[in-house]
């Protein structure tokens, strides 16, 4: 169907080493912390410990006569200068918020809250004087349980009279897109089946590699700005809204970054803070957090309860779904994260033909750190919540789980199909990863295998988790952002500069923070302009190279950035045409670019684009009136997102003693449209695993009841490592996606988004022959033990030992 | 982050380090760094001066001395972990040794620091106390033993007073015995939940002795002794076993926290207690 197909895919397919891996994995690159410049400043927060509290009076003088330090500044010196941090996303005109100061002035909404910030000539001299900044609060009552602060029992800002943000509402119904809800309700009630299920989607934290790091120079004519971001062309603008300063006058670099998971995807108050305290004292500073602050103060991730009610008939055909949200705001509203939930609305309905749908949404803010994007966004809470009810509309049928879904599910023969939530999904073929992922998993031999376990009552259980997602991505179509309410657009650019010995660069306006966009870019210009995958390089995230684009999340790079890339590439070869019939004197209609050369139809003639880019170079032989430059620019605006899918299986052993769940196996086979590089699809798909399974079985932010972060460090989040993780057998099936050229779809976040339910589901599973129908996220050994002992799965939110108790003084450790 | 400053010193003797604690009123000891470094990161502590035993040669090894061996409390984990003589005469201390934390803190922290560090959820002391050893402490008035069980106090506290030292670990000799130390986490690098440290000396198919402590069951490792002792003369069977492991709560006081709350745990020291005596006697 693409022109891609009918020319010889060299690179294309190709499983290339990541040509980045070499400076990333040795560390032998620049990241933001390490940039030094001369007198540099380095600053060092003060932050809140309470979770709500007034602010009564800032003592700075002993920090400010510690030695070394320049200022402290607090948010008296800076109200007048530090502007509010932007929501980017109202999902409704109406919707509340309070105003989101970089730094407190009067008032501290969440523990871990700036309010003081010491700029000192070393970052030790600055992180010794922040501990003598003297603050006194006054205790305000803190909004912490989701529910409660929805009805309002403590508000979170008091001065707002409400902690509810917005009302969103999603009805198939109204939007003509299907049939009403409460009908299908009323009747599965009446002789059919009603599931109906309320689900946790705990707090999460992105827990990147490298913490946050910025560094701002104000000595040159420009303001340069470094940040270990995921959206340098975002802190730009944002950096002339918020603070005024002439968009022209910055410069933004996203040098080297390590992760972000969506947790870079932010504009901080620690950059505004950074760039006030280098246009006061005129000087560069630079500030890094702590992994601690980090925890405590960059945005996290889901937190909402889910209620779902579905309806179906005994048969197992679906006939609606109705979802009700109450999403975690936290304290403020960061860049888009009163849309986060709004992302999953429209994914509910899964791979599945639902005639009726109703999706409600509450924001609500609490006294905790702000939320937003982390890996999936939204999609993974709407993937779990329907790929859970589907497993209990199959145990409650006593069906298997598999069969239900292909009872609902969109055949390969219907697409593009228009789902209930109104979304055009591309295509796909559901049937065939699931044949797959069942043949690999040996589907039908593990469930002999849990019905012995079950008839002989072993103490060890095994459970079959099923997860048939699928997702929307490839952010997005700017006409969609603009119907939804985004303020920005969703298009991507690129250049391509042909240099005159034949190397070429191509210029992204994605911002790579550890996707292998190096890698990917090359091969798909190598193979359009027949050039040498070395001799490609792909320059990002500096705003005076890549002076136009929108950065890297919702697994859009490729969708949209590389066909933005794509289309820069046709754009080098439609310059190129006239001058290489000029200089080879045929006409434009006799040339055939093959192999990286121009040549003349029927004759032996022939001209590299690289001896064209030098011949144009030197302009010698090129008439006055042609353009002496092959370099090309182009914008791409999807027409569509992408809808990838995949079956994930998985096998959980569940030690009913300890309640402890072991991943026995791991079958996923995905489906991402065609393949630029299958090695970097492996990678991106066992990393979403490893992610979606942490948030199953390993992680959860937890505040205690006055609101101070128990998992404040990784003795108490447990991130998994490879170590705890079973091996993952992937395979994948190839349907191209009809929106983009390319026929990709985005990988991303896949395998987080599909991996979460089919834990989960395995977990219950297991547990299915002792009553059990759900196990609060994440399934800890304590809560499935409390589960099966019918008690309480409440864990207490108290750090380990270790982090709470000084040492003795005798500590010889 | 970066700790408050501080003034190092690095001995290479005992007695030049014992003379420094006297000196300093505010010192801490740096063995390894594993637990005390986090800290001074976290600012946690502020000590005002850092004694670091890291170039005190007679701390660092492992030698046999009549029925006992002797571990220096320098010696890195790595080699408690791989010495042939301790998998030799106190295979439990090896075993538990293997499951601290990774690799690289294994290579860098030290069996002294982790017994003096006295993490309730550590590894190593319940170990200590299953197998009876005895630890030498240096200090001004000379040296003196310490029975295990009289050595950890309370939480982060042990027998070492300010101006002291650990010198020395002497575990007796339990040639023979079969050894297992099961530990329950969530996650491969996390402290103990619940660790149950279990050598058997088995006559025949029966237990002949039996030596079971506790990890992370109170403040400092608890011997479960009633266990020990429903245990001798019994077959190593499960049931056998099971009926002895269903006391090893028996006395203790757990914490309750983001891993499980107290009841959990108690629950959770009966069946690892039965895992951890089953293995050690290789049924």
């Amino acid at each position: 169907m693409t022109a891609v197909e009918e020319r010889p895919a060299a690179e294309l397919g190709s499983p290339r080493l990541r040509k980045e891996d070499q400076r990333l994995i040795t560390g032998r690159t620049r990241w933001t912390d390490n940039i030094t410049l001369p007198g540099m400043h380095h600053l060092a927060m003060v932050r809140s410990p309470f979770a709500h509290a007034r602010i009564t009076g800032i003592d700075t003088g002993a920090a400010k006569s510690a030695s070394g330090v320049v200022t402290v500044l607090t948010g008296a010196d800076l109200k007048d200068e530090q502007g509010a941090l932007p929501n980017a996303w109202a999902i409704i005109p109406e919707q509340k918020a309070p105003e989101h100061p970089s730094i407190a002035v009067e008032h501290v909404a969440f523990a871990g809250e700036i309010v003081a910030v010491v700029v000192a000539r070393t970052a030790a001299e600055a992180r010794d004087a922040a501990d003598l900044v003297d603050v006194d609060y006054e205790e305000l009552p803190v909004a912490l349980d989701l529910k409660a602060a929805a009805a309002d029992e403590v508000l979170a800002h008091p001065d707002l009279g409400t902690n509810v943000s917005a009302f969103w509402e999603f009805d198939s119904a109204a939007a003509d897109t299907g049939g009403d809800v409460e009908a299908a309700i009323s009747a599965a009630r009446d002789g059919g089946v009603l599931i109906e299920r309320e689900y946790r989607q705990q707090r999460l934290i992105p827990a990147f590699m490298e913490p946050r790091s910025i560094a701002a120079d104000p000595t040159g004519e420009q303001l340069t700005v470094w940040s270990a971001t995921q959206v340098p062309h975002f802190v730009k603008i944002f950096l002339a809204l918020v603070l005024g300063i002439p968009e022209h006058k910055i410069r933004v670099i996203a040098p080297d970054v390590g992760g972000g998971f969506g947790g870079k995807l932010q504009f901080t108050p620690e950059e505004v803070l950074t760039v006030l305290a280098a246009r006061r004292t005129g000087k560069p500073c630079k500030y890094t957090e702590t992994r601690s602050e980090s925890l405590v103060a960059a945005h996290h991730g889901r937190d909402q309860w889910q209620k779902i009610t579905l309806a179906a008939t005994k048969d197992g055909t679906v006939t609606g779904l109705k979802v009700d949200l109450v999403a975690d705001m936290g304290a403020y509203l960061g860049l888009v994260t009163s849309a986060i939930p709004i992302l999953g609305a429209f994914m509910y309905n899964g791979i599945y033909k639902f005639p009726a749908y109703h999706l409600s949404c509450t924001n609500v803010f609490t006294n905790k750190a702000w939320t937003d994007a982390y890996r999936g966004a939204g999609r993974p809470e709407a993937t779990f919540a329907i790929e859970r009810v589907m497993d209990e509309l199959a145990a409650e049928l006593g069906m298997d789980p598999i069969a239900v879904r292909e009872k609902n599910w969109i055949k390969h023969d219907e697409f593009p199909f228009t789902t209930v939530s109104g979304m055009q999904y591309d295509s796909g073929n559901y049937e065939a990863a699931t044949a797959k992922a069942k043949e690999l998993f040996g589907y039908d031999e593990l469930r002999k295998e849990q019905q012995q376990r079950r008839e002989s009552v072993d103490p060890v259980q095994l459970g079959i988790g099923v997860s048939t997602f699928t997702e929307m991505c490839g952010l997005a179509p700017s006409r969609w952002l603009g119907s939804m309410g985004y303020v920005g657009g969703g298009w991507e650019h690129a250049s391509i500069r042909m240099l005159p010995t034949g190397k070429v660069e191509v210029i992204t306006g994605t911002s790579p923070h550890g996707q292998g966009h190096e890698t990917a870019w090359s091969q798909i210009v190598a193979d359009r302009l027949g050039v040498a995958f070395d001799d490609v390089e792909v320059l990002h995230g500096d705003t005076q190279i890549a002076a136009r684009g929108l950065d890297s999340y919702g697994s859009r790079s490729l969708t949209v950035g590389g066909m933005a890339v794509l289309a820069a590439a046709d754009k080098v070869l439609e310059k190129a045409k006239p001058i290489a019939a000029e200089l080879m004197e045929a006409s434009v209609d006799d040339l055939e670019f093959v192999d990286g050369k121009f040549g003349v139809k029927g004759t032996d003639t022939s001209m590299a684009l690289g001896d064209l880019a030098f011949a144009v170079f030197q302009g010698h032989k090129l008439s006055a009136e042609s353009e002496h430059s092959l370099d090309a620019d182009a914008t791409f605006d999807p027409l569509d997102f992408s809808f990838p899918h995949g079956t994930h299986l998985c096998a959980v052993e569940v030690d009913t003693e300890t309640g402890r769940s072991t991943i026995r196996s791991y079958v996923c086979v995905d489906d991402v449209g065609k393949v630029v590089n299958p090695l970097i699809v492996e990678g991106q798909v066992h990393g979403g695993i490893a992610q979606g399974i942490a948030q199953a079985l390993f992680e959860e932010g937890v505040y205690d009841e006055s609101g101070t972060l128990v998992t404040g460090s990784f003795v108490d989040y447990l991130v998994p490592t490879a170590a705890d993780l079973p091996a993952f057998v992937t395979d994948r099936t190839e349907t191209p996606s009809t929106t983009n050229e390319l026929g990709v779809k985005g990988v991303g976040e896949a395998g987080t988004i599909a991996s979460t339910p089919a834990v989960v589901n395995a977990v219950v599973d297991a547990l299915r022959s002792f009553g059990v129908n759900d196990v609060e996220m994440p399934c800890t050994p304590h809560r499935v033990w409390s589960t099966l002992q019918g008690r309480a799965a409440d864990t207490p939110a108290a750090p380990h030992s270790a982090q709470s108790t000084s040492m003795s003084q005798e500590g010889q450790a | 982050m970066i700790p408050a400053a501080f003034d190092y010193h690095a001995p290479s003797t005992v007695d030049e380090a014992l003379a420094l604690l006297a000196e300093h009123d505010d010192a801490k000891v740096l063995a390894g760094g594993q637990s005390l470094i986090p800290v001074l990161r976290l600012r946690l502590a502020a000590p005002e001066v850092i004694v670091d035993l890291g170039r005190i040669e007679e701390l660092r090894g492992i030698r046999e001395d009549g029925d006992a061996l002797v571990i220096g409390a320098m010696t890195p984990h790595h080699a408690v972990e791989t010495d042939a003589l301790v998998a030799e005469h106190a295979k439990l201390l090896a075993l538990a040794t293997a499951t601290v934390a990774d690799p690289q803190v294994r290579h860098r922290g030290t069996i002294g620091g982790a017994l003096v560090h006295a993490d309730p959820a550590g590894d190593l002391p319940a170990p200590a106390v299953a197998l009876g050893a005895e630890l030498v402490i240096a200090g001004s008035g000379g040296r003196r033993t310490v029975a295990a069980e009289d050595f950890f106090e309370d939480l982060f506290t042990t027998a070492v007073g300010e101006d002291d030292l650990l010198v020395e670990i002497r575990v007796p000799k339990h040639t023979g015995w079969g050894a297992h130390y099961e530990k329950f986490t969530r996650v491969v690098q996390q402290w103990s939940i619940v660790g149950v440290a279990a050598a058997v000396r088995l006559d025949g198919d029966s237990i002949a002795e039996a030596r079971v402590a506790l990890t992370n069951m109170g403040s400092t490792p608890v011997r479960a002794a009633a266990v020990e002792q429903a245990l001798v003369g019994q077959p190593a069977t499960a049931e056998a076993v099971q009926a002895a492991a269903a006391q090893a709560a028996e006395g203790t006081s757990p914490p309750s926290d983001s891993n499980g709350d107290a009841e959990y745990r108690r629950h959770l020291a009966t069946v690892l207690t039965r895992r951890a005596v089953l293995a050690a006697a290789g049924a």
